[in-house]
């Protein structure tokens, strides 16, 4: 300890900043990402990046791991100089990545993912047997243990992180950068990773993390550098900062982190669902009896940690899956299976959906926006020329309109999906889904990978079709959204309601433990 | 990722791909001990430098865009259909079936009845696999492949004990009546200057374009199409959006089927007026390299067709005036999908680094 931190000490006088980057700009066509950016990241820190979604922080980082070249800047790393043609150099230079969509090998086992790419030679052995007592010390330094031998597709994604972390300690790198390294983790997995980050920092390793959740950035970073649109607006110390002050450096205006809204005027029940049940392809039950109801101009949250049945529950009312039970829309009784139980029956009955996962269910990323606008209504009269062919025109300038409302940037109709930013992208749908006038709205993580002000614009949004007397199914693994939004709050756990409760007399104990399946709750209120 | 200019995307990596599939199939014909020079000089004068050679090559070039417009509407939806040659056998027993047994006033209503025939035929043997892949989960691509099989072992079985005329000896249907001949080019007026002797081609061209025009209204311009599209990017989302899978899978694989049914217009009822063993003769497989080639749009695959066309029979002329073999236009066929298809990354990619230098010269 006390010779890695004399270590730590030399390199420090001989090279204060682990990283620095100077002048660095990149340009996609028209598009400037990033424009003249300056930071210097001091060694054995974390340093948080933070900026909304298309601000540039995904653009910075790929130059920093060699994806992209900058068009001008320049790249000091530990003192020196040095360019990243590609990830290789980027390795070299110490620099190890971990990206928000993993990149393992699902059939491998975790050792054998740790050395891909970074055999000593052509026979596996000896690289394997290095690698597992590599391993073995990490595990025990930073709290990073997991089964080498397990396959990744067995593993949870926490752990799967933690094997990515763990490839790019394997490669020796000294400097870590995270790109949203929280968005697919439980709240307590979370937690685990920011010690490991701590406990890595103290070892003389510098973090970048870059998210736009400014609960993580005012928790673990030491300083915090702020995006937007491409540029850098500033750098600060965490500990002289507040949420406020970075939302508005993000936004660039002043932000409401919290949801403005009146109270609640429910009218007439409109869904009623009755000892929902759900089995999976493998005879798994995944609802076990669910019952609740949702009456016009409310919302109804349902909270719990992800994998507890709240997928199947917005995919059995969406028309994505069968079910037993009896759900009644307006007195109407609802298909739960065969004729009349799709997704198109869903939507001509009045029910509009924002699937939880945009990019598997919500839109097709290779269709441009405006064929996006007609995902799941391209039935719909109002994009029909003839009884034979569609009207593209009209959809075209629907789409238009609609992005125009909903501040789609940018805005042009005949861009492809996947050419967005995830807030935009979600902002495509949510234009979609709202605009229908459905009586019944559900919605899936609204606000998931997406930037401040969009969050703002959604809720907003929300509350207004709530306010229009529609009935809203909001589905999040936010605790803080649904009790913002909510006007009562359901809480799932293995299938089940564990109970109901008013977010303005509940608080997040108590729906933690609910989430965990406690229902005696009295002596956490 | 840097991107190509549109122009570049969409006709100079073709380009540049058949460039390099010409220069190695240079190397291989200098490989046997023969000129390349000359071989490209009797291709391009049997195929597309006399009316005769145009009359074969737009022959072939026809079928092609049948084919290959099948594999790209079945693409669509993600279904790989590679079963176009049996679909294109059954589609000439429509048509044997349709032009022997209905007696037809004149040529155009045998067009007419022949074609429906054709698009029948194909479609059912392409609707079978269908229904097993949506219903039974039966891999698409295996099973149009032994239908391939099961088709060819059928045909034989048919014009050998079935439809063979009595007291012949040879594996074909009797010829069709005279009243069910539909015009060559050679017998179009205006044309006729063109062509002033017999050839092969026939006004089935005219169909095939027109087939062209309706894949792409139907895939860019119609619900139908829509959900195919959507279909084939995403299952999952398709799910969502409530498309239904089986009636997808269904329809864009009896689409496939009919328009590799249709080919057989082209071939059975237009040049040989009978059906004979083996009448796809491999076109129902070019028609995958078709498709790739073409990108899977239409005015691709009308392209891709036409210089299949022109290697089949340009093939065909080496084969027959020079010692290079027949099957020489295997390899050419072979190296131009190679290059076209598989290694279409590698000239992108090459392009691209290209694109890239000069603009940064330009900006020096």
């Amino acid at each position: 300890m006390a010779a890695s931190a004399e270590n730590l000490g030399r390199q420090a006088t001989a090279a204060p900043f682990a990283i620095e980057l100077k002048g660095i700009s990149k340009a996609f066509g028209p598009v400037q990402a990033n424009k003249d950016i300056n930071i210097a990241v001091p060694k054995g820190t974390i340093h948080g990046i933070i900026g909304e979604n298309g601000a540039g922080k995904s653009t910075l980082m790929s130059i920093l791991y060699g994806f992209y070249k900058a068009d001008a800047g320049q790249i000091i790393v530990g003192g020196k100089p040095t360019s990243i043609p590609d990830s290789q150099s980027a390795i070299r230079a110490g620099i190890g990545m971990v990206f928000q969509h993993f990149k393992l090998v699902q059939n491998f086992t975790v050792l054998e993912n740790i050395i891909l790419g970074a055999e000593d030679g052509p026979m596996l052995n000896a690289s394997l047997a290095k690698a597992r007592k590599v391993l073995k010390s990490l595990a025990d330094e930073y709290e990073l243990d997991v089964d080498p031998d397990a396959l990744i597709e067995d593993l949870s994604v926490g752990h799967q992180q933690r094997v990515e972390i763990l490839k790019a300690l394997y490669r020796q790198a000294d400097i870590l950068i995270l790109d949203e390294p929280t968005g697919v983790l439980t709240p307590a997995e979370a937690d685990h990773l920011f010690r490991i980050l701590k406990g890595l920092r103290d070892q003389g390793k510098t973090i970048i993390l870059i998210t736009h959740k400014l609960r993580e950035i005012m928790e673990t970073t030491d300083n915090v550098s702020v995006m937007r649109r491409g540029t850098m607006v500033g750098t600060v110390k965490t500990a002289e900062t507040s949420p406020v002050q970075l939302a508005e450096l993000m936004v660039g205006r002043k932000v409401l982190l919290e949801v403005e809204k009146a109270e609640a005027t429910p009218g007439k029940v409109v869904l009623k669902v009755e000892d929902l049940r759900v089995r999976d392809e493998h005879g798994v039950e995944r609802l076990k009896g669910i019952s609740f109801d949702i009456r016009a101009g409310e919302i109804l949250g349902i909270a719990g940690v992800a994998g507890n049945g709240q997928t199947e529950l917005l995919e059995v009312l969406g028309g994505m899956i069968s079910a037993q039970g009896k759900v009644t829309l307006k007195e109407a009784p609802l298909p739960l299976s065969g004729a009349g139980s799709d997704g198109q029956s869903r939507r001509e009955a009045g029910i509009s959906h924002v699937p939880e996962d945009r990019h598997h269910h919500g839109l097709i990323l290779d269709f441009s926006a405006w064929e996006n606008v007609a995902f799941g209504y391209f039935n719909d009269p109002k994009y029909q020329k003839s009884a034979l062919f569609m009207d593209n025109d009209a959809l075209r300038a629907d789409t238009a309109k609609k992005m125009q409302t909903f501040d789609v940037r940018p805005p042009i109709p005949t861009l492809a999906a996947k050419s967005f930013s995830g807030g935009n992208q979600q902002k495509i749908v949510v234009a979609r889904e709202f605009e229908q006038d459905p009586d019944l709205l559900l919605v899936g993580q609204p606000t998931r990978g997406v930037d401040i002000g969009a969050i703002e614009f959604i809720h907003k949004q929300l509350i207004r079709l709530r306010d229009e007397g529609k009935a809203v199914l909001l589905v999040s693994v936010e605790l803080d959204e649904i009790l913002s939004l909510s006007d009562r709050i359901a809480v799932m756990f293995d299938g089940q309601i564990t109970g109901f409760r008013d977010p303005k007399s509940t608080n997040e104990r108590e729906l933690g433990l609910l989430m965990a399946g406690i229902t005696d709750t009295k002596g956490a209120a | 990722m840097d991107r190509l200019p549109r122009w570049a995307d969409v006709a100079l990596v073709p380009l540049v791909s058949l460039a390099l599939a010409a220069i190695v199939s240079a190397l291989v014909i200098l490989a046997i001990g023969q000129d390349p020079v000359e071989a490209i000089t009797v291709m391009v004068q049997g195929s597309i430098l006399d009316a005769r050679g145009w009359g074969y090559t737009l022959y072939y070039t026809t079928s092609f865009i049948f084919t290959g417009l099948a594999v790209t509407v079945a693409f669509h939806a993600s279904m790989f259909n590679i079963g176009g040659e049996g679909q294109a056998q059954l589609g000439g027993l429509g048509v044997a079936l349709a032009c022997l047994f209905i007696p037809w006033p004149h040529w155009s209503l045998a067009l007419i009845g022949a074609s429906l025939g054709a698009a029948l035929f194909g479609a059912v043997w392409a609707a079978i696999p269908a229904y097993l892949q949506a219903k039974r989960g039966s891999h698409i691509v295996i099973t149009t492949m032994m239908f391939n099989y099961i088709a060819f072992s059928l045909l034989s079985y048919l014009l050998v004990d079935v439809l063979r005329p009595p007291g012949k000896s040879d594996p074909t249907t009797a010829f069709f009546p005279e009243a069910t001949k539909i015009p060559a080019l050679s017998d179009v007026p205006g044309l006729n200057l063109i062509f002033t002797k017999a050839v092969p081609a026939n006004i089935t061209l005219f169909v095939a374009l027109f087939m062209a025009w309706v894949v792409w209204a139907l895939l860019w311009r119609t619900r139908l199409g829509y959900q195919i599209r959507a279909f084939g990017k995403s299952e999952p989302a398709a799910r969502y959006a409530g498309i239904n899978p089986t009636k997808i899978i269904l329809l864009s694989m009896i689409l496939s089927g009919g328009l590799a049914g249709l080919m057989s217009i082209n071939n059975v009822m237009g040049e040989a007026e009978r059906l004979l063993a083996n009448s796809a003769s491999g076109a129902g497989f070019i028609g995958i390299a078709v498709a790739l080639m073409g990108r899977n749009h239409p005015v691709g695959v009308v392209l891709a067709a036409f210089l299949f066309g022109f290697l089949f029979q340009g093939g065909a002329e080496l084969g027959l005036w020079t010692k290079i073999p027949i099957e020489m236009r295997i390899v050419v066929q072979g190296l131009v999908i190679l290059f076209t298809g598989a290694l279409d990354m590698m000239v992108r990619m090459m392009l691209i680094r290209l694109f890239a230098l000069t603009r940064r010269t330009e900006a020096a």
